[in-house]
């Protein structure tokens, strides 16, 4: 099953090769990953999506507790959650085409935040099925570049993960 | 406040931290440390002849005394030296602090002269890892170091420090930090009430007990309550190779090693368990065989400071996350005020079945080698040492069939006395922990087990044990060959021997020893076997090299059945199974 772990750690170099090297080392995947500092700069959030059978799973957390970085975790997919991927992508556009792509960004509710007379750069925001859907629906012949952030996540209702 | 250099304060704050011993080896990156280290008195610090033999003789050490391993050595090569025993650590979860220099800050990424990213190279063979930016950081270093290897499940930790941070000339306030606070580690200590609650109960149920005893019982100084819960309960106990001495070996109650090379008694009597307690052992694939055939009959009860040890190859029906100590202590006080007692009958019961086990084919009950002829069996040397000695000696031994022997026929009575590396199997480790454990017990018996293979590994060493005047026992079962290479080769290749001989080429070990300024000393016909080991346990200020011939086609029984065997399933000899 696909889970996004959300762990909060020290803001040390070094942090992040240890939590990637724990993935590679035991043979667990990683599908994406996001890092960035959070509002107390000592302390970095990171997103990842992997995917693991229970076992797997709890193998996983219990690993990453380990690190003697990692502060706190949590698998948000245990209970609800909201999560948001970033996606930009440059698609080709031109004559009709315009119109069409266009109307693809209307529904997904996305925004075209750059034009040039051939293509527009889009970008869209939601789950990564949502993401996935877009990308569908523009048809593979009109995408000229796409890049994604990767998954983050926060649990919903007044659930936090700080220390 | 004092002001002092980097390296100074790095040794100061060893001082502190109460350390007396360092084993090393210099070099660029490291003499600021080397120096500071010179102008001091209440350290000493052990030249070895080569890295790796550093990281051994501290773990041996550590092992020994229980006290946190030291190691000191330079950047690059010194540094990639020292993995091996750095990787041997961390798999038997063995406290270590090992102090790399490094190159100097702003030529780090450069690939200056002897530069290595040692925080990189030994990620995944460490508890954890700190490269020092300032001086000012070293006493804070150097207390979370020493903390984190030896609390919770121990284990080695790096300190990377770039030469110009030990400098001489720039100097700093030290002061070593009292207490610490570290958020992001908190290592468990008493285990859940509920859950030892009802492990208690399920021992109390148990009908066919056996517990599971292993490296964390013996680490975590648990082997007297250990025992006292044994005997109390009259339960059957069995070790883990990195557990034996955890229980008294020559108690009856004790069953002998457990897994591969385990006993039948042992091995027979986990798969037929309807209750198992495991402590502080970590269901090893040595241990286990086939995981979805293990134990079929058994709840596992199972007690570790590290969640992950838990669940990860066999599911515990009652996890516990504590250390030994407390939680063995509190299971103990509430059998004692419960009063309550196990099915008496049954656990007599228990005790025939294991007694008709033991006459059948337990290594106890009468030998399972051969006993005539005039080649000296390996198993009969390791007996004869285990008397010479009184059963009382520091054991150290390398890898291979001799290290099976040493721990199928040395039976420890007390814990830290069997010193190997079981987890990462790392020839080369017995010499330079048996320097380790000496330094730690000049007064103590210490042998090293080996063999004519593992020994080539760090013989180097041997001029250690000559400076520091370290008079250890080397014992090498000497075999000519790879013997347990071999052995595989016998049973699962038709015995094609690839690479597991030497044709002629074996060293003099005994010239060899000599030329190091040792005594050496053959034994090749079995009716001298026990005047000239007398003999050799009889000189006590020498280091001696035994050399002892032993049958070459001998192979370690029991051994089982794999892949895809049970526990029980075991070959007893070349042509017997169970
Ligand atoms: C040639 C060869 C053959 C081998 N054959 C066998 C064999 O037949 N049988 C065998 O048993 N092994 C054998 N081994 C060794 C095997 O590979 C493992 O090293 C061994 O089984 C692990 O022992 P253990 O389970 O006691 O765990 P250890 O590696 O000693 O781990 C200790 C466990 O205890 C925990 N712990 C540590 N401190 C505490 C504490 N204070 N409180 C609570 N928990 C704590 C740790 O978290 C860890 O989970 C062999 C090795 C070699 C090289
Ligand atoms: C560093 C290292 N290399 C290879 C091995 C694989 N190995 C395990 S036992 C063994 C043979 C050891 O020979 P020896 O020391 O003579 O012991 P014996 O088995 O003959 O008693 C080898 C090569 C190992 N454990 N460690
Ligand atoms: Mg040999």
């Amino acid at each position: 099953m696909r889970r996004i772990i959300s762990v909060l750690m020290e803001n040390e170099p070094g942090a992040l090769s240890r939590v990637v090297g724990l993935f590679s080392q035991r043979g667990y995947n990683i599908e994406s990953l996001t890092v960035a500092p959070t509002e107390d700069a000592t302390l970095s959030r990171l997103t990842l999506t992997t995917v693991g059978d229970d076992h797997k799973i709890e193998q996983i957390t219990k690993n990453l507790n380990k690190l003697i970085d990692v502060v706190k975790l949590v698998d948000l997919t245990e209970g609800s959650h909201i999560e948001r991927e970033l996606l930009l992508v440059k698609v080709r556009a031109t004559g009709a085409q315009r119109d069409e792509v266009k109307r693809s960004v209307d529904i997904f509710r996305g925004q075209i935040v750059d034009v040039t007379s051939n293509m527009y750069t889009v970008q869209v925001s939601g789950t990564s099925e949502k993401l996935d859907a877009f990308l569908q629906a523009l048809g593979e012949h009109t995408i000229m570049e796409t890049v994604r952030s990767g998954v983050s996540g926060i649990a919903r209702g007044e659930k936090v993960l700080s220390i | 406040m004092e002001l002092l250099s980097g390296g100074d304060m790095l040794v100061r704050a060893l001082q502190d931290e109460g350390v007396d011993l360092i084993f090393g080896y210099p070099g660029g990156s490291a003499l600021h440390i080397y120096d500071a280290i010179f102008r001091q008195k209440s350290i000493k610090h052990v030249l070895v002849r080569h890295e790796q033999g550093a990281t051994h003789a501290a773990d041996g050490y550590a092992r020994a005394t229980g006290n946190t391993g030291v190691v000191l050595v330079t950047s690059g090569p010194g540094a990639t030296n020292a993995i091996t025993g750095i990787a041997t650590a961390y798999m038997d979860s063995i406290p270590m602090v090992v102090i790399s220099g490094q190159v100097p800050s702003e030529k780090i990424g450069e690939d200056a002269f002897q530069e290595t990213d040692m925080v990189g190279c030994s990620r995944p063979i460490v508890k954890h890892s700190f490269l020092v930016k300032k001086a000012e950081d070293i006493p804070a270093v150097v207390k979370k170091a020493f903390y984190i290897a030896a609390t919770g499940r121990p284990g080695p930790v790096v300190i990377d420090i770039p030469k110009d941070v030990t400098n001489p000339v720039d100097r700093y306030p030290y002061q070593y930090p009292e207490k610490l606070r570290m958020r992001s580690y908190t290592p468990a200590g008493k285990g859940h009430a509920g859950q030892i609650r009802k492990a208690v109960a399920l021992l109390l149920s148990a009908k066919r007990p056996v517990i599971y005893a292993g490296g964390g019982v013996v680490q975590g100084d648990g082997s007297e309550l250990l025992t006292e819960l044994a005997q109390r309960l009259n339960f059957p106990v069995t070790n883990t190779l990195m557990g034996l001495g955890a229980y008294p070996g020559t108690d009856k109650r004790f069953l002998g090693m457990l897994g591969m090379h385990g006993t039948f008694e042992a091995n027979t009597a986990m798969h037929h368990a309807d209750v198992i307690l495991a402590v502080g052992a970590r269901f090893d694939d040595r241990v286990t065989n086939t995981p979805n055939k293990f134990c079929p009959g058994a709840k596992v009860i199972h007690i570790d400071v590290d969640p992950a040890s838990i669940s990860k190859t066999i599911t515990a029906d009652v996890p516990i996350v504590g250390t030994v100590q407390s939680v063995l202590g509190e299971m103990l006080e509430m059998l004692k005020s419960s009063k309550e007692m196990p099915d008496q009958s049954a656990i007599v019961d228990w005790w025939r079945q294991i007694d008709d086990w033991r006459e059948r084919h337990g290594l106890y009950t009468a030998p399972r080698y051969r006993t005539d002829g005039d080649m000296i069996m390996p198993q009969e040397v390791i007996s004869a040492v285990h008397q010479i000695t009184g059963g009382d000696a520091f054991v150290t031994s390398d890898v291979g069939q001799h290290q099976m022997f040493a721990a199928q026929y040395y039976l420890f009575d007390k814990p830290r006395r069997w010193i190997n590396s079981g987890g990462l199997g790392t020839m080369g480790f017995g010499l330079p922990a048996a320097l380790g454990v000496k330094m730690a017990h000049p007064g103590s018996e210490v042998v090293c087990v080996t063999g004519e293979g593992s020994i080539q590994m760090c013989i180097q060493e041997l001029s250690t044990a000559t400076q520091y005047n370290l008079p250890v026992k080397i014992l090498c079962l000497n075999n000519q060959a790879l013997g347990m290479v071999k052995q595989w080769q016998e049973m699962q290749y038709e015995g094609r021997l690839s690479n597991s001989v030497y044709e002629e080429s074996l060293p003099d070990f005994i010239a060899l020893a000599e030329a190091y300024g040792h005594l050496g000393m053959k034994i090749e016909h079995r009716d001298e076997l026990h005047g000239k080991l007398a003999e050799a346990f009889a000189i006590k200020d020498r280091t001696v090299f035994i050399d002892v011939y032993v049958d070459p086609t001998e192979h370690v029984y029991p051994m089982q059945v794999m892949p895809s065997g049970s526990m029980r399933d075991m070959w007893l000899s070349k042509t017997e199974r169970t």
